[in-house]
């Protein structure tokens, strides 16, 4: 964004561009190196770096909910996380929800119930939606609305989201 | 975003020394509002200190009966904490009213206390913020200021303090422990964040070279009369316009100690002695309920899109109040206000 002189502030030197840093990340269950700059977030390192398109860049300032992926288990915003950080960490994105050719009840219960029209959330909202379903908290469906408010539809496929959670949540047992 | 250089703090006197070692760099945790701010330009660190891996996510009972909350438990697993949601129910509430599960999963409490306003002005960086721009002057004060503050306010500054969780605090008298340069000391939580005055840049009183390492709460939990109310533009995942966090003891039918605390309202969480110690010894009662809420809200002042949250923030306080008393907490899933 241009800025006007009248707010442009003084700013420290320009930092040299560091040495990329090795990251190791164990993706979807497999070990992957990659070297990133400081800045690289998660979001950009799945994508550009190791070619995992399925998680999207919706709003890239964790408003949306559209890059949500697990980490060690747990629902994060991959756009507000950065690479060099998570050295080690575990990373489940969609293309990681299948298991031996089988769809993931998710993605299953989201087909059935068609709970997505673009489909460019649906990634996020299924990997969200593991999330919730792993933390035990959503009982009701205006918990599970609640609980995945952090994740928006644009086309509004809202009713049909949480009958999707609803039906794999039973298909699991509560559990991802 | 701008480049950076990155370390990671082997352990607090590391993160203390390796602040101390230039200007430029901050510490990052969970990163939520950090990395938010940086992309949009607002913040311009020339180095991040990661200060993730510290050995700070613990919770822990204190000798006085109280918890010691380590300054990197994640927002979500402090609200989901067994003695939190029995001793503190009013701040697992407050946490779980605000944000999305991903960022509370992610965000610490360290870090939820030092988050930024959301004022549109100090996010853009093409106009006019005292905050971000100290004597650039304010877009708000005749700009969109329907999320802006009615209490507390200056010329230079009309922007509000975010955070939902940081109500609650203010409300259980929380102690904030830091360490630095000169060692540790405790800030009491009404001494933490700061009125804007003439200095809107500086949130807190947290020195430029210290950090916070955990969130001491005392025993008293209010955890049988309390409530946290938050009235927003959307029913989740928006910041508040107006919210109130109340603990009440009550000793028969009588009132023995209440505290409310308001968000959105200000640049910090909003207390008020005087309007509290009206409701001292007295039997819950709405009129009397209002006549408090009239005494916080008797400096009040709206702006030109934000005036209806005095009456908003009356309400609520009333409500507030009578959900407490009642031993009916508002439910942050069922949006129904009784």
């Amino acid at each position: 964004m241009a800025r006007t002189s009248k707010t442009t502030r003084a700013t420290a030197a320009p930092i040299p561009v560091p040495a990329k840093t090795p990251v190791t990340l164990v993706v979807n269950g497999v070990e992957r190196k990659i070297d990133v700059a400081p800045w690289t977030t998660l979001l950009d390192a799945l994508r550009d770096h190791l070619d995992l398109t399925g998680t999207k860049k919706g709003c890239d300032h964790g408003q949306c909910g559209a890059c949500t992926v697990l980490l060690d288990g747990r629902r994060i915003n991959s756009c507000l996380t950065l690479a060099v950080m998570k050295d080690g960490a575990h990373v489940t994105t969609i293309e990681g929800l299948a298991k031996n050719g089988a769809l993931h009840p998710l993605q299953q219960a989201f087909i059935e119930h068609d709970a997505f029209q673009c489909g460019y959330c649906t990634p996020g909202q299924i990997c969200s939606a593991a999330g919730l379903i792993a933390e035990g908290k959503a009982r009701t469906d205006d918990e599970i609305r609640e609980l995945m408010s952090g994740n928006l539809c644009r086309c509004g496929a809202y009713p049909n989201i949480v009958a999707a959670i609803r039906q794999a949540m039973g298909a699991m047992g509560g559990r991802s | 975003m701008i480049n950076f250089e990155y370390a990671r703090a082997k352990d607090v006197a590391d993160a203390v020394r390796q602040m101390a070692a230039g200007p430029g760099a901050k510490f990052i945790a969970g990163g939520t509002n950090l990395i938010d701010l940086m992309k949009g330009d607002v913040e311009r660190p020339a180095r991040l200190i990661d200060i993730s891996r510290l050995p700070l996510k613990s919770v822990e009972e204190t000798a006085t009966g109280g918890l010691r909350i380590g300054a990197l438990v994640p927002n979500a697993d402090l609200a989901y904490h067994p003695l939190i949601e029995q001793r503190y129910p009013v701040l697992s509430s407050a946490i779980l009213a605000g944000a999305s599960q991903q960022l509370r999963n992610m965000a610490s409490t360290g870090g939820n206390l030092l988050q930024r306003t959301r004022c549109h002005y100090f996010y853009d960086v093409a106009t006019p913020c005292n905050k971000r721009e100290p004597g650039s002057g304010c877009s708000a004060i005749d700009g969109h200021n329907r999320m802006h503050a009615i209490l507390g306010t200056s010329e230079a500054c009309i922007a509000t303090h975010p955070s939902d969780m940081c109500v609650a605090l203010a409300v259980l008298e929380a102690q904030v422990h830091v360490n630095g340069p000169a060692g540790e000391r405790a800030i009491p939580f009404a001494e933490f964040h700061r009125l804007p005055g003439d200095t809107p840049q500086r949130d807190t009183n947290l020195q430029a070279d210290e950090i916070v390492t955990a969130v001491e709460l005392p025993a008293q939990g209010f955890a049988a009369n309390y409530t946290y109310l938050k009235i927003r533009d959307r029913l989740s995942y928006a910041f508040a316009l107006v919210s109130v966090a109340v603990g009440l003891q009550l000793d028969g039918d009588r009132i023995k100690e209440a505290r409310f605390a308001l968000g959105g309202v200000a640049h910090k969480p909003w207390r008020d002695p005087a309007a509290e110690a009206e409701l001292r010894g007295q039997i819950p009662d709405a009129a009397r309920f209002k006549r408090a809420a009239d005494t916080l809200l008797r400096d009040a002042k709206g702006f030109e899109h934000n005036a209806f949250k005095i009456e908003l923030a009356r309400r609520a306080i009333v409500r507030a109040l009578s959900q407490a008393a009642r031993g009916t907490p508002q439910s942050q899933s069922d949006k129904k206000i009784r």
